[in-house]
């Protein structure tokens, strides 16, 4: 159950009780694929479409994949904007939907994103109606731009894609979550679920989180355990978690004092 | 700069020596570090590091599950041809060797593909002899675009080419280049390939590079283990090498293939023998060098070898191999290119890949 029963992430018209998104790429088996997705709550995937081949009597992610998620296929894979497009559209042509994630990297050392083809083909593809998601670096200025071209949300990076470092950016994403007014979604580098649950407690509209859950000792367990971080951060945020105190007395002298008995 | 200007900085680099003298010290302070620098890199290919394999290994399979997850990609060569001008003294191809040779119509190579995607390989390596004037580029292109009706991912393993022929290549749908230095040792490269266009050592070398600059996606290169005394020599260029194409060109995947020398048509005797744990030792090295290359094991080596090396960073591995011209379809198999170590079929390498805990990955692109 979600802390609030009215407390729906509302995407694209999609109305999502779990804020949590999960992947599928990494796992040992795709067939492990259901049970995290039940284990955690999750109700959103993402999928490369590179990975998907829609000819495969057998062994297509797709099929592991339950009925109920909403699908957010990706274009990992794409290196410019015009990539970017060409992979969305054949994704839809392929039948996974109108949401799409744009990935566009073309640094394969570090697998950081490009803003500036991002928002290109975040306007692009908008345009047509696709529901964009895209996954960029913790920066109000490209955050801008991609309000200006239609993005449905922002996904700012917690740290390096697979680096399990947890939220790295925080000033970044606190300064999005402030700033803009789409939902921000941390994507990338999350290792645990109190980093997922910090990340929530900020703010945070959602988390997706792929490489932590299928990398972990038990992808089930852990698909649970985000969930539960996920939820519990999320809670904490519309509870208004109290201020923090200093740590020190308070002084026996106040400055104000002399006004005390006034 | 080039790679070649990368490589004369290490002219004076007494290996031999810097190698004897790392201590398990040195490899600990290496291990804990996140980035390393070329000559960390060497010091963890020392004898010293040999001895501290377990730790290596505990960090390359943690690089090597964040980056890539638990996962395996499956992919086959498709030789086309084994016409060859040169005379590689290693190679069962040498033209000096009487062997039969052939080259596949485009009858044949559509019946190869659909031997070959038969069993569900989506990603192709094509293979020819080196002889441009038999496999010209214009067959390969025509190859590559028969093969592209079957194959999302169409790669190759050909002559060194022109920046403009790879350009050509990749307009017919040839998305991935592998090209192996073979040593990166220049005056034994001059020895071991005593005739043929194979001889230019500086136009092979650059050949990776003149690839990126093509626009292919994937770049795989790699030194033949075994040809070099000294196999670390390789290794560690081979790093260099891959390293250098990384820095340089980001948009495309670079990615590592450290075969060894096996019995082939010839009386060539390797000038080192590289083991088991030096294989091992050199891949873990690799992993934690380049967090980000993909690595290949190919049949060259044994089963359960390639089995137990799947934690440790590889990302690739042939499957269904035959070194033989129409060696898929053809009843006498002709003769190979060299002899292969692990013939299990597409069906027995899944199994081998599941029962490891990971997942073989058919198709890993989408050409659009």
């Amino acid at each position: 159950m979600e802390a609030n029963n009215n407390d729906a992430l509302v995407i694209g018209g999609v109305s999502l009780t779990s804020r949590l998104f999960t992947g599928t790429g990494k796992y040992g088996s795709d067939t492990i694929i259901p049970d995290v997705c039940e284990a955690s709550g999750s109700q959103v995937i993402t999928v490369a479409l590179r990975r998907v081949d829609t000819n495969a009597a057998t062994g297509n992610v797709m099929q592991h994949i339950p009925e109920h998620m909403q699908l957010l296929p990706n274009t990992s894979g794409a290196r410019n904007a015009d990539e970017a497009v060409r992979i969305a559209r054949l994704a839809r042509a392929a039948g996974c939907g109108d949401w799409i994630k744009i990935e566009v990297i073309s640094d394969n050392k570090y697998l950081l994103p490009d803003g500036y083809e991002t928002a290109k083909a975040t306007e692009i593809l908008a345009k047509e109606g696709f529901v964009v998601l895209p996954y960029v670096n913790a920066d109000l200025y490209v955050a801008r731009d991609l309000v200006n071209a239609g993005a449905a949300a922002v996904m700012p990076l917690g740290a390096p894609i697979g680096s399990n470092r947890g939220l790295m950016t925080k000033e970044m994403v606190r300064i999005l979550i402030d700033e803009i007014a789409l939902p921000i979604i941390v994507d990338a580098g999350i290792g645990a679920p109190s980093q997922a649950c910090e990340a929530m407690e900020m703010g945070a509209a959602a988390c997706l989180v792929n490489t932590a859950i299928a990398a972990s000792g038990d992808p089930v367990a852990m698909g649970r355990a985000f969930g539960e971080a996920v939820r519990a951060g999320r809670a904490a945020y519309l509870a208004q978690t109290a201020t923090v105190s200093t740590g020190t007395a308070d002084a026996s002298s106040p400055l104000t004092g002399f006004l005390g008995g006034m | 700069m080039g790679f070649s200007e990368i490589l004369s900085q290490y002219d004076s680099l007494d290996m031999a020596t810097y190698l004897a003298a790392v201590t398990p010290a040195d490899v600990e302070r290496v291990l804990a570090k996140h980035s390393l620098t070329p000559l960390d890199y060497l010091t963890l290919l020392s004898p010293a590091a040999e001895g501290m394999l377990e730790a290596m290994a505990q960090k390359a399979n943690g690089i090597s599950m964040r980056h890539f997850g638990k996962t395996i990609q499956l992919f086959t060569p498709l030789y086309l041809a084994n016409f060859c001008t040169n005379q590689c003294v290693y190679c069962g191809f040498n033209t000096a060797n009487r062997i039969p040779r052939s080259q596949l119509s485009a009858d044949e190579v559509r019946k190869e593909g659909e031997a070959i995607a038969a069993t569900g390989l989506k990603h192709l390596l094509i293979l020819t002899g080196d002889a441009p004037s038999k496999s010209t580029v214009e067959y390969i292109g025509d190859c590559a675009k028969i093969l592209g009706e079957y194959f999302p991912s169409v790669s190759i393993e050909v002559y060194a080419l022109t920046q403009d022929e790879y350009a050509y290549l990749e307009t017919c749908g040839v998305d991935g280049l592998t090209l192996f230095q073979e040593t990166y040792n220049k005056t034994l490269y001059k020895e071991l390939h005593p005739k043929g266009p194979k001889r230019n050592y500086d136009f092979r070398l650059d050949a990776p590079e003149r690839g990126c600059q093509a626009g292919f996606r994937s770049v795989t290169i790699g030194a033949l283990l075994g040809l070099e005394a000294v196999w670390q020599r390789d290794a560690f260029f081979t790093g260099l090498h891959a390293g250098y194409l990384q820095d340089n060109y980001p948009g495309t995947s670079i990615a590592i293939s450290p075969p060894r020398m096996r019995p082939h048509v010839g009386s060539y005797e390797p000038a080192s023998i590289v083991t088991d744990r030096n294989l091992v030792q050199y891949v873990l090295a690799l992993r934690i060098f380049l967090h980000n290359v993909g690595i290949t094991v190919s049949t060259r080596e044994s089963a359960s070898l390639r089995d137990n090396m799947m934690p440790l960073g590889v990302t690739k591995m042939s499957a269904g191999v035959t070194t033989a011209v129409g060696g898929h379809t053809a009843e006498d198999n002709g003769t190979a290119q060299f002899d292969i170590s692990d013939p299990r079929s597409v069906e027995e390498m899944c199994r081998a890949i599941e029962s490891k805990g990971f997942q073989p990955v058919f198709k890993d692109w989408q050409p659009f």
